[in-house]
């Protein structure tokens, strides 16, 4: 089963065309990694696919189900209760963390299952509890952003997305606003979700995780797909002068 | 006439100091609020309406807001002038003080990153629950310094009511000071509006202390 499908997704930023005509395919259970140099459009790609921002032409599909699509030249989305379904379909854990700083740890993770979801209380702060604990962090419940370090910030910031329950997530460069030491721990929990087969879409430049944690490897640079395929294809033995050149600053 | 008369008389337009103070915060604080997104609106002719709104409120005299809202609707409509003076008087400062407030307001909404508003759409969040619970409550703390600056302005202000000849605290020092020829109901009116302003800053700082558990 698919449960992301991106076709022919194009946008523009004024003159400037990000993404062009990039489809892209994610079936339950697969990792699939985007890596390439920054401006490549990879994270507008994410930013798109989680309605952060709008495409200017394509289809977007949850499930089967169209969040968004042209129609005579225009785009159009989706009714706003399909919407707030679709939305419910994915998580989004962001480059740095963005965790409301005036909510503890546990609030965090809690406000939106039980005040979007309307899910049971006690259940949801028994899902949360189960959370933390995966993530290490049993004991920061009660603790505020502000006194965590960034790994753990970003470890709650995954939490609060997988109390949603939702069918995939995406990885906005994760570990960019980590130093090495913090990166580590954060591959870590990913890796733990990929055994556990949760669908994901990560953008990085950690290679060597790509290639370990993926199913599928996208590489992409001017707003183009380069070059896809088996992570080791793409990573150890790319065949486009592009990818050859981008990997070597890697090696 | 004693001290002490000069105190007690003086004190009996504290109620109506307070009143003024009191009812002017309840009406310009929300209304700020109001104003600042007219502000922030989209729609281009409503910024400029709000900008022109706060350019006018913030650039003439508040003594002078005053008569027009007093005064106005009489001569611009022939209206009778109401013998009410604190309707005016609250209408006037609430719409002179919805001006600043707006501002500060603004500074603290634009000061948001946007991550913020992205994680809570994410998350499900309407645009109603991201601004109330999310965006609001840290505003509020980031503007509480600035908030403080014109509580403090709108004591020591409220003693433009005797513009409209309302007899308020100061108003009533004023009269005092005439028919006895002392100086002494203005150090009295110092002391007072001292005092108002030592609770609010006390007030004032422990609301921020108790929005200090975060940063």
């Amino acid at each position: 089963m698919n449960i992301l499908e991106i076709r022919h997704c194009r946008k523009r930023f004024d003159q400037n065309e990000v993404l062009k005509d990039i489809s892209l395919t994610v079936e339950q259970g697969k990792v699939v990694s985007i890596i390439g140099p920054s401006g490549s459009g990879k994270s507008t790609l994410l930013r798109c696919a989680t309605l952060l921002e709008k495409m200017d032409g394509g289809e977007l599909i949850y499930i089967g189900k169209k969040a968004v699509w042209e129609e005579n030249g225009r785009m159009v989305s989706a009714s706003a209760s399909d919407m707030k379904d679709i939305r419910g379909c994915f998580g989004l854990v962001f480059q740095n963390f963005n965790l409301f700083p005036h909510y503890s740890v546990m609030k965090n993770i809690t406000e939106a299952p039980i005040l979007i979801q309307k899910r049971e209380r006690d259940e949801v702060f028994e899902t949360a509890k189960t959370l933390l604990r995966k993530m290490g962090l049993e004991d920061r419940g009660d603790a505020y952003p502000y006194q965590l370090s960034g790994g753990q910030q970003q470890r709650v910031s995954i939490a609060r997305a997988l109390a949603l329950r939702p069918k995939m997530l995406f990885f906005d460069e994760p570990t960019s606003a980590l130093d090495p030491e913090l990166t580590g721990e954060i591959l870590k929990v990913i890796r733990d979700l990929a055994m556990e087969h949760m669908t994901m879409v990560i953008v990085t430049h950690e290679m060597a995780f790509a290639r370990d944690v993926s199913d599928h490897v996208i590489f992409m640079d001017e707003g183009v797909i380069v070059e896809e395929g088996a992570p080791n294809e793409i990573i150890n033995h790319p065949t486009q002068q592009r990818t050859i050149q981008f990997l070597s600053r890697f090696n | 006439m004693t001290i002490q008369a000069m105190i007690l008389k003086m004190s009996e337009g504290l109620g109506r100091t307070l009143s003024i103070f009191g009812l002017t915060l309840l009406f310009s604080l929300p209304l700020g609020l109001v104003v600042a997104f007219l502000r922030m609106s989209k729609i281009k002719p409503v910024r400029a309406i709000a900008k022109v709104y706060i350019s006018i409120l913030r650039g003439t005299p508040l003594m002078l807001q005053l008569l027009v809202v007093a005064y106005g609707p009489f001569y611009l409509f022939g209206m009778g002038v109401s013998r009410n003076k604190l309707v005016p008087i609250i209408i006037g400062f609430s719409l002179n003080y919805a001006a600043y407030f707006a501002e500060i307001y603004r500074g603290g909404i634009e000061s948001m990153s946007i991550g913020q508003y992205e994680a809570a759409a994410v998350l499900g969040y309407s645009r109603m629950q991201t601004f109330m619970r999310i965006i609001l409550p840290q505003v509020i703390k980031r503007i509480l310094p600035s908030v403080t600056n014109e509580v403090i302005t709108l004591v020591k202000d409220t003693s433009m009511a005797f513009t409209l000849a309302y007899q308020e605290m100061f108003s009533i020092g004023k009269q005092i000071a005439n028919s006895t020829t002392s100086f002494m109901p203005f150090v009295i009116a110092g002391v007072f509006y001292y005092i108002m302003n030592m609770v609010v800053a006390v007030g004032m700082s422990k609301i921020e202390n108790s929005m200090n558990y975060y940063r």
